[in-house]
């Protein structure tokens, strides 16, 4: 897996996954556009590229970040309650809000899990953790409250089909006016990769990173709140991507080691090459047709991850 | 409080409930009493199952966030029921017939549980770590299979699907349940013999070896014993891992302790607890106008968080 390849894979794939689709528009014509392909360009292309790219990013680097911080490979970016937040922030705007367009309800989701990070680092706080297995341990427990809560509600109001087909991961709906939320985890993954030798040292244990005059809360504190902000962002415009937050960052660590500034890039590209490819596939396969991304990336991504997992046994670890 | 006196309260609180379960608005003896004793067993039976495997799978990987879900046991079963529905129909023998469902689930998950464990411990890997990615990977395809056979499957047929989903305890089947008992009560058996070791484990494999613990021998059994415990109890009444996580933290932060002879009997019965009081919720005050899941989670993490901050105020 050099860098080098990944690039180069990343550059074919998103020029590829521009000009794929049911109206055509060759490469060829990209400076003669007729008017109605330059708008399906701008109102769909495009929109689609950039947000299975941040989406495949993102995802990836909140999840390398989150399971650095806890020092627990098992944990995923929306452990710390912040996608059950956001879900409950989902059903007040249906309920309360239902006349809101797309945007205006993503923007309210995007507050309630920003609200609910903040209750989360709250209650860390208090608990004066002795142990980094309390952050997902404390994540889950207050997600589960909070999800409780919206399950009872979504129940009573008939919602729960909804709210599920909302986070189910789909690339097809994002257009122009649907997606700009998307934008905001920008700045916050070049502030990941400037603050990547930090978590990298907090990885180490609270006493370890005092000792190298590391601000271990702030640090623990400012990779949360980047974590959910962009896990919330993806999950309100795109829905939930398996495997992205889990299985990518677990993948480099076996093969690179856990010095996350220099992992970041090869997660991030790996993420966004992922998603891409199975996006494309899932468009070609039954075209004009499209197969949901979950499916495709669920199936090719099995399939992908297990051949590298069992071919490095083979190795020995 | 001395961690016998916090079980000894446990078990007068999981009695009370029962009790409560039972006799509460008892008009007619023979009608109601025995399908409410069927109710209470599925539960005792399914509620301890899942504790005792979560608190040693917990000890096994020494990780406290993970439930033996994770190695995709649950949604093996959503995808063996989806499969079944979709292509032999809602109506056919394989699905109505609760011994035959019963059956190939559990068959087909011990299975696929055997298969895994083999492949792996086979490669040399030898790693625990290793095993549950992979775990993770293929639950991640049969959701994702099953997901695929939902959304194209017939609506009508859907609601049959749908009403696996979550776990229930109100349509046992009696026969099935003694089963369940007698199979339980046969791995509890095999287990004994390994119940000394789960303190020397949860110091980690290689303080385990190094104290002459023969390391990979005893996590194989042990993992074959969960698998089969939660195979049971999944088949039974439904995907209901999500309260291993709470019981056994909830165990952890009550009982303070790490010996498992405690943290094994507590948890057992706070999961009982858990669950009858739940049922109690649900059927007395939202006469079942929600899933047992949600009150159960939302007490549950009310009382693991309440836990932990009166903890640090002492401080």
């Amino acid at each position: 897996m050099k860098i080098t390849y990944l690039v180069l894979l990343f550059i074919v794939l998103s020029i590829v996954s521009l000009f794929v689709g049911v109206s055509s528009i060759s490469p060829l014509e990209v400076f003669s556009m007729t008017e109605e392909q330059a708008h399906i360009f701008l109102t769909s292309r495009i929109p689609r590229l950039v947000s299975i790219i941040i989406a495949g990013v993102g995802m990836s680097i909140c999840g390398l970040i989150m399971q650095q911080l806890t020092r627990n490979k098992f944990v995923s970016p929306t452990t710390a309650g912040t996608l059950d937040s956001a879900r409950l922030g989902i059903l007040v705007s249906m309920i309360l809000f239902a006349s809101a367009s797309p945007l205006h309800k993503m923007i309210i989701a995007f507050l309630f899990a920003l609200a609910g990070t903040f209750i989360f680092m709250k209650i860390l706080e208090r608990i004066k953790f002795k142990n980094t297995i309390f952050i997902p341990l404390v994540g889950l427990m207050f997600g589960n409250i909070v999800g409780s809560i919206t399950t009872f509600f979504a129940y009573r109001y008939d919602l729960i089909q909804n709210m599920s087909s909302w986070l189910q991961g789909n690339f097809a709906v994002i257009i122009r006016g649907r997606y700009e939320l998307l934008y905001i985890s920008i700045p916050l993954l070049i502030l990941a990769y400037i603050f990547a030798n930090r978590f990298t040292i907090a990885g180490m244990g609270e006493e370890f990173s005092k000792n190298l005059g590391l601000k271990y809360k702030q640090v623990v504190n400012i990779g949360l709140v980047i974590v959910a902000a962009i896990t919330s962002v993806v999950v309100l415009t795109v829905g939930m991507i398996p495997f992205l937050g889990l299985i990518i960052p677990n993948i480099v660590t076996i093969y690179k080691g856990d010095n996350l500034r220099e992992n970041l890039p090869h997660t991030a590209l790996l993420g966004a090459v992922f998603v891409l490819a199975c996006d494309i596939l899932g468009r070609i396969i039954i075209y004009p047709y499209e197969i949901p991304i979950g499916l495709t990336v669920g199936v090719i991504g099995s399939g992908i991850f297990l051949y590298l997992l069992l071919g490095r046994a083979k190795h020995g670890f | 409080m001395g961690s016998k006196t916090k079980i000894y309260l446990l078990i007068v609180l999981a009695f009370t409930l029962v009790t409560l379960f039972l006799f509460i608005d008892l008009n007619n003896w023979e009608y109601a009493l025995p399908r409410r004793g069927t109710k209470i067993l599925a539960i005792i039976i399914t509620g301890a199952a899942i504790a005792f495997s979560t608190v040693i799978f917990q000890t096994i990987t020494n990780n406290r966030i993970l439930t033996p879900s994770i190695i995709g046991l649950d949604s093996l079963y959503m995808l063996i029921q989806t499969f079944l529905i979709f292509s032999f129909g809602s109506t056919s023998v394989l699905v109505l017939n609760k011994h035959v469902n019963f059956g190939i689930s559990v068959i087909v998950m011990v299975i696929f549980a055997g298969i895994l464990y083999r492949a792996l411990f086979k490669k040399g890997g030898q790693n625990i770590f290793f095993l549950l990615l992979v775990g993770i990977v293929l639950g991640t395809l049969f959701g994702s299979l099953s997901t695929f056979m939902q959304v194209i499957i017939d609506p009508n047929e859907f609601l049959s699907v749908q009403n696996r989903m979550f776990a229930s305890f109100n349509n046992v089947n009696t026969d099935l349940l003694w089963l369940s008992l007698l199979l339980f009560g046969m791995i509890c058996l095999y287990y004994f013999k390994f119940n000394k070791y789960l303190d020397v484990l949860s110091l980690g494999r290689e303080h385990a070896i190094n104290l002459g613990v023969d390391y990979d021998y005893v996590i194989k059994r042990l993992l074959v014993i969960i698998a089969m415990m939660i195979s049971i109890a999944t088949a039974l009444v439904g995907p209901i891992t999500f309260l291993g996580l709470l019981v056994a933290n909830v165990a952890y932060e009550f009982m303070k302790t790490y010996k498992h002879s405690y943290i094994i009997v507590a948890s057992i019965f706070i999961s009982i607890i858990a669950l009858v009081g739940g049922q109690l919720i649900v059927e007395r005050i939202f006469s079942f106008a929600t899933p047992l899941s949600v009150i159960v989670n939302f007490v549950g993490g009310v009382y693991f968080l309440y836990l932990l901050l009166k903890e640090s105020k002492k401080w």
